[in-house]
């Protein structure tokens, strides 16, 4: 352990970086952590809409094998992942510009923002996902 | 006269502001921007997706192709792309430590949002102009 220059232990010990594989991670750090991994497989789940933005421009053939991927377990795997990805970066990202804008700021009200995003998540992909499947069933 | 300070800046450096990336806050104001946008096209985008689910390619045509559509998405694939780019850009700078795989791993990253951004945006082209 660290020593002062008179070799007694530090009367003041300095915070010191959470130890990962120890320490519970309290509700903020695990949504902040968690827009960073959304922001990123959202940005890999672009290029999912590239290729079907491509296949749709090559014709029938391509874009029909596309969609029979998306139809697909893996593939409807996928979407639902995207989409509770996307609700959930759209909402905590809007959380992050109030942030910027100064506001929210009190942990209390930044615990109580969490919770919201978090509730619109579940509740934006259940109703998506329900309405999506009622369209799809009818086409 | 404000009164001499012992930086190593120049006045010109200061009163420019813009460090030494030499952009100043344009990465963080990019980000906010594209986010600002990205939050209507988003909803606009679900709600559309969710409409034409599982539409054949006639209804999709004739969906991105008509002009409220394909300029909204047009604007969504360029925000959302932007948006990426600077968010994953700045995962690396965070995590990426050895010198020679972050800058390579950030010219792919940005190599990939021009050219993936480029299929998109021909794609609704077509899609509205390909008859």
């Amino acid at each position: 352990m660290a020593a002062d220059s008179k070799g007694t232990a530090n009367p003041h010990p300095r915070p010191l970086s959470p130890h990962l594989q120890v320490y519970r991670l309290p509700m903020l750090a695990i949504l902040s952590i968690t827009h960073r991994a959304t922001g990123v497989g959202l940005a890999v789940g672009t290029l999912m809409l590239v290729c079907w933005l491509v296949a749709a421009a090559n014709g029938e053939a391509a874009f029909n094998s596309v969609n029979g991927f998306l139809g697909s377990a893996i593939g409807r795997l996928l979407l639902f992942g995207w989409s509770v990805a996307l609700f959930f970066h759209l909402a905590n990202g809007i959380r992050h510009l109030f942030w910027d804008a100064v506001m929210g700021f009190e942990i209390r009200s930044a615990e109580n923002s969490g919770w919201a995003v978090i509730a619109f998540t579940a509740v934006a992909t259940l109703l998506a996902w329900s309405i999506g499947l009622a369209v799809a069933g009818g086409n | 006269m404000a009164a001499p300070d012992k930086s190593l800046r120049s006045s010109l450096g200061r009163v420019r502001g813009l460090g030494s990336a030499k952009d100043g806050t344009m990465h963080w104001w990019a980000q906010r921007t594209t986010a600002i946008a990205l939050v209507p096209l988003t909803v606009w985008f679900v709600v559309s997706v969710i409409a034409h689910a599982g539409a054949p390619l006639a209804e999709v045509k004739a969906w991105i192709g008509s002009p409220v559509p394909a300029v909204l998405m047009l604007a969504l694939v360029v925000a959302m792309f932007q948006h990426a780019r600077l968010g994953v850009q700045v995962v690396i700078e965070d995590y990426v430590h050895c010198e020679a795989v972050k800058i390579a791993a950030l010219l792919a990253v940005n190599g990939a949002a021009l050219l993936f951004g480029g299929f998109a945006v021909f794609s609704i082209l077509k899609l509205a102009f390909g008859g």
